[in-house]
């Protein structure tokens, strides 16, 4: 090995960022140690080199380096994850540092935490069904193998109890293969990460999962790396030892904010709401990871959670998101209210590959047609909603009516379930079934008459009323239309 | 491509490099950046300082690396094997670099866009001897079953045709030479060059006068583009605009299509990639991908390289268009161009105009607009190819004033309006049937080779339009006073709305039989619509109740009118007899 150089010529301090002059072997994107005069060492990483001149992002932050007795060590590399089957079962920092009391990791080998991209010749299209036991995910936004599909959450709402009984839940169905999680943490309380921690240990899980902890009061600039050291072990694990890996990345406005913080410091032309331009591609370096690879067993799926600040989804971090993952599952604070949990917003929430992984043979030939019509009818009724909070219920068409009443038994029924209930896809398909079986065929429109037929007659002749305390008048007049 | 080691670097910027000593280098010169050799292209030059806009990741580049000058601009390889790939956003092969290097992108390599070993079979079409110049087609190569690959003596040479020879030839092989008046002889081969920031030229420019027909009902009946046309399609994330695109490389009436995904998902090509060879296309029967080329420069490839991506495609559709054909171009998404010319300049430390987005921003968006159109081509014999581009636009948070969708809007012809609400309605395509327009409107009507049913089509959708006209003011009296305030036949023409809308503009991109059709079936179908809304007009004048017209069987025969296939559409002008039936039948009784 090359001796390293030594400088003790940092000029500059601003906010995470440090100049150090004088340098000649200085690369883009290259890391250095710093070394502070109580011995202690923090790690930086090169954002530009001008001549001799290197401007370093601290990952610890700044605070405390002493201009005239920092040691800065170039240390000729890009930050690196070793990597081996040992990371199963450990917990790591947000710059992958061993954090439980396990043994250090001997790696098969060490791996640029940015990787590469993966060439769109080599992606094999994601088309296998996970099954969640979530009836929102699975019946209406269905979660395929290779998929990144992010939760929009707000303040507040539970996204840690989805994404724990994703981890526990999540299972292609009809296989038993290798599966693993990985769990990057950035900038969450820490009862948020012991919660998901817990969890995962109840179940045994722990032993396949791999986590990177970046807690709310550590280093705010380690979390741009956190998910990237998670991602770099997760390619591991998907297209080395074959396994297919859930990765979770909590929580995503954090990682955003931490970028703000760099492109504030460095003086850059703030985009919208100060976050700098090269949002869209930085999150892309992260979020397009996900996926499969031709010849490959085994896959990245990829679950990112954000807090939508003030709930807003045309907030550039929720909005950037949903420009390059597939889809969203949006968290409804009025459906929380009403205490139906998980809150999933059904209307705005989307899964786009979901084409592709349901029907005959993968899930069920009704499927598409079902939720198509699901949908509809929920939509309808959320707009009958609405129109009875404006004007009165009163002004309503018996048609509306009916659609409300289908609309709340839906809330009740299809889109709560407990967090620790597995639905096969089988149930929550023949709940959604059960659910429209109080409309006539010609108003289920979405829906191939074919599948009516086969389908719906189950439900139908079920004459014993399937009633829910609180819609009882209307569940009588919808029937009665028959 | 011979290359001169000169220059040192002296910054690096994420994928902007500054080098020194870069004296005699033109501006857009491609150059090799460091001892990885990355590919870069010179976007600005001071004095000997030469700033670099790298195509591949800069990690590990710093001062004092080389920098190599090939000295030619960036250019596109053009010739026969270009149908059927799919390249990065500077022409190279994906395909053959994963079989080079594996699954995911390395740094530096360089494969050309063309195979070069394998052989095309040339059939000349003129003879030695012939006079020829810039254009002329001397022969063709039979790229795939759908596309003969015409051959085309490269701009600037002109001159007396000494030899010609017909065979098997590799792209680079000399098929012919011409001896120009100087007695200069010009090698001519299957392959040409051309650098992607020029536009190729062309004889003459003419307006677009005819529509491409695209499948869709809501675009073709109501907001056309015209082969040679410009459309945009803007929209927040998930609304539709990729499906459209999708929608539109595979079912447009177009000799070829080039695909652009710049800056978006990897998965969306590799869905093209598995897809279009599966597909046939509905006039040929043959794979679509035998048309198609893909230019891919994924979201997580290199920015500066996305900023290439949409010229590499444009000069490749501009060749085949040259040839003499219909060419459409879709780019998704040029606001992730826009945004790496706007990481470029950032990084140049240019001044920024608004949104960050450099001055240049507008002027650049219509250029590269500018290069679709029906155009009488260069050479004989004579011929006209068009090309049209469909550009996505995706604004932060779905805001049309954004910078890009204004430029946008500034100079194309057709704007296909995607909303959210309509979206989370799962009404697919999402397209404002309010707000979008074109300015092509008026050659519909030469779509059918029935001048009558092409006058009528034209009517239809005038009424059409008028009713989804109405239907906002309508709902809007239903939210302030309720739905007792409407006349009978208000509340018939909401409910012909909404059968124009659920039956007619709602179409299902991944249903077999409604992801296509075509413009006789979009007749019948409209027809069949404003048919119902026709006869409930009368049975209302009748005395029968709106309540009862809206129960009859016959609806939910329209609603699924759609799904019936191309090949059995005498079953939906039935369905209007039924119609007719039903509702003279409540006539009937309602004055008995
Ligand atoms: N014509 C259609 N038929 C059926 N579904 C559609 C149609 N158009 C859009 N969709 C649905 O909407 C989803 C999102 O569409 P698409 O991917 O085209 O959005 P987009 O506007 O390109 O979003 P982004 O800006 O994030 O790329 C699709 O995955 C599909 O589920
Ligand atoms: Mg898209």
């Amino acid at each position: 090995m090359r001796s390293l150089k030594e400088y003790q010529t940092v000029t500059n301090i601003s906010g995470p960022l440090m100049m150090v002059e004088m340098v000649d072997e200085a690369k883009y994107a290259h890391i250095v140690d710093i070394e502070l005069a109580d011995g202690s060492i923090r790690h930086g990483q090169i954002l530009q080199v001008e001549r001799d001149k290197a401007l370093v992002q601290v990952f610890e932050g700044t605070s405390g380096i002493d201009v005239e007795r920092a040691t800065v060590r170039f240390l000729g590399r890009p930050l690196e994850l070793g990597v081996s089957r040992d990371l199963l079962g450990r917990v790591f920092s947000g710059l992958g540092a061993p954090k439980d009391d396990g043994p250090a990791i001997i790696p098969d080998k060490r791996l640029d935490i940015n990787g590469r991209p993966i060439n769109p010749f080599a992606r094999d299209y994601p088309n296998e069904f996970i099954q969640t036991g979530i009836s929102t995910i699975d019946g209406l936004n269905p979660l395929v193998r290779g998929q990144k599909l992010p939760i929009f959450s707000g303040a507040g709402l539970p996204h840690d109890k989805i994404t724990a009984q994703l981890a526990r839940q999540a299972a292609v169905l009809g296989k038993e293969e290798e599966f693993a999680v990985v769990f990057a943490a950035m900038g969450i309380t820490f009862e948020a990460a012991q919660f998901f921690i817990d969890d995962l240990q109840q179940t045994g899980a722990i032993e396949r999962a791999v986590m990177f902890v970046n807690l709310a009061n550590d280093p705010a600039i380690e979390r741009i790396a956190t998910p990237r050291f998670a991602l770099t072990a997760a390619e591991y694990l998907a297209f080395d030892l074959d396994m297919h890996v859930l990765v979770i990345l909590n929580d995503m406005t954090n990682y955003c904010e931490a970028l703000r913080e760099i492109s504030a410091a460095r003086k850059e032309v703030p985009g919208r709401r100060g976050y700098p331009g090269y949002l869209y591609t930085d999150l892309a370096t992260v979020y397009e990871r996900a996926g499969r690879i031709k010849g490959k067993t085994g896959s990245i799926t990829m679950v990112p959670v954000l807090t939508m600040p003030e709930d807003d989804k045309t907030h550039p971090v929720p909005d950037l998101t949903g420009y390059i993952t597939e889809g969203q599952i949006i968290l409804s604070r009025s459906l929380h209210r009403k205490a139906i949990a998980p809150p999933v917003d059904v209307l705005p929430s989307l899964s786009r590959l979901k084409d592709k992984g349901i029907g005959e043979g993968k899930t069920r030939e009704d499927h598409a047609d079902l939720y198509n019509q699901l949908y509809a009818a929920y939509a309808h009724g959320k707009e009958a909603q609405e129109l009875a909070t404006i004007m009165g219920e009163a002004a309503l068409s018996d048609e509306d009516r009916k659609y409300m009443a289908f609309a709340d038994r839906f809330e009740v029924r299809y889109i709560g379930q407990d967090y620790y209930e597995n639905r096969t896809v089988e149930q929550t398909l023949d709940l959604g079934w059960e659910l429209l079986s109080m409309f006539e065929n010609v108003e289920l429109k979405r829906i191939d008459v074919k599948l009516i037929e086969k389908y719906m007659p189950r439900f139908r002749s079920k004459k014993e009323p399937q009633v829910d305390e609180q819609n009882t008048a209307d569940a009588g007049t919808a029937e009665g239309t028959e | 491509m011979s290359e001169t080691s000169k220059g040192k670097i002296v910054k690096v910027a994420g994928p902007v490099v500054v080098a020194e000593g870069m004296t005699g280098s033109r501006m857009y010169d491609v150059v090799r950046v460091g001892e990885l050799k990355l590919i870069g292209e010179i976007v600005e030059l001071k004095g000997d300082t030469a700033s670099i806009q790298v195509y591949e990741e800069t990690t590990g580049i710093g001062p004092g690396g080389p920098v190599a000058d090939t000295e030619a601009p960036l250019s596109v390889e053009l010739g026969p094997g270009l149908i059927e790939s799919i390249y990065d956003g500077i022409q190279r092969p994906l395909d053959d670099l994963v079989e080079a290097e594996g699954s995911f992108m390395s740094r530096g390599s360089s494969m050309p866009g063309l195979s070069r070993e394998k052989k095309w079979h040339f059939k000349p079409t003129v003879r030695q001897g012939a006079e020829v110049g810039p254009g002329d087609i001397i022969g063709q190569v039979d790229e795939t079953t759908l596309v003969k690959h015409k051959i085309m003596i490269p701009p600037v040479i002109a001159g007396k045709l000494k030899s010609i020879k017909k065979g098997d030839f590799t792209v680079e092989d000399t098929v012919a030479v011409v001896e120009d008046g100087n007695g200069r002889e010009h090698q001519i081969r299957l392959m040409q060059r051309w650098p992607v920031r020029n536009a190729r030229q062309t004889q003459k420019r003419l307006a677009p006068n005819t529509v491409l027909v695209t499948g869709q009902r809501v675009i073709d009946a109501f907001f056309p583009i015209a082969k040679g046309g410009t459309a945009c399609v803007p929209g927040p994330f998930g609304t539709g605009k990729t499906v459209v695109q999708h929608q539109l490389a595979k079912w447009v009436d177009a000799d070829i299509v080039v695909y652009v995904g710049c800056g978006e998902r990897g998965n969306e090509m590799t869905d093209v990639l598995t897809e279009f060879p599966k597909l046939k296309d509905p006039r040929s029967g043959e794979p679509l991908m035998k048309r198609s080329i893909l230019i891919a420069n994924t979201s997580n490839m290199p920015v500066a390289a996305r900023e290439a991506s949409v010229y590499t495609g444009i000069t490749i559709a501009e060749y085949f268009r040259d040839m003499g054909y219909s060419v459409a171009l879709m780019a998704d998404s040029t606001s992730r161009w826009a945004e790496a010319m706007r990481e470029i300049s950032t990084r140049l430390e240019e001044m920024p105009a608004e949104e960050g987005y450099p001055a240049y921003l507008a002027a650049r968006i219509a250029s590269f607009y500018e290069r679709a159109g029906r155009v009488q081509c260069l050479g004989n014999p004579q011929r006209e190819g068009t090309l049209s581009i469909i550009g996505a636009v995706s604004p932060p948070g779905g805001d049309l004033s954004d910078s890009v969708v204004q430029a946008t809007l500034h100079v194309v012809k057709v704007f296909w309006s995607l909303r959210g609400r309509l979206a989370y309605q799962r009404h697919f395509p999402a397209i404002d049937w309010l707000t979008s327009y074109s300015f092509y409107k008026q050659y519909l009507k030469d779509c059918f080779e029935d001048t009558e049913q092409g006058e009528e089509m034209e009517r239809f959708t005038v009424e059409a339009m008028g009713l989804l006209e109405q239907e906002a003011e309508l709902l809007e009296i239903v939210r302030l006073v309720g739905a007792e305030a409407l006349s009978p036949k208000d509340r018939l023409a909401l409910e012909t709305t909404r059968s124009i809308r659920e039956d007619f503009l709602h179409q299902n991109a991944f249903h077999k039989v409604d992801t296509y059709t075509s413009m006789t079936k979009q007749y019948e179908l409209l027809k069949t619509v404003l048919h119902f809304h026709k006869e409930g007009l009368a049975a209302v004048d009748a005395g029968v109740d709106t309540a009862q017209i809206f129960k009859l069987a016959i609806r939910e025969e329209i609603a699924r009118a759609k799904y019936i296939s191309e090949s059995e559409m005498d079953k939906i002008s039935e369905i209007r007899e039924r119609i007719t039936e039903q509702t003279k039948q409540l006539a009937g009784s309602a004055v008995s």
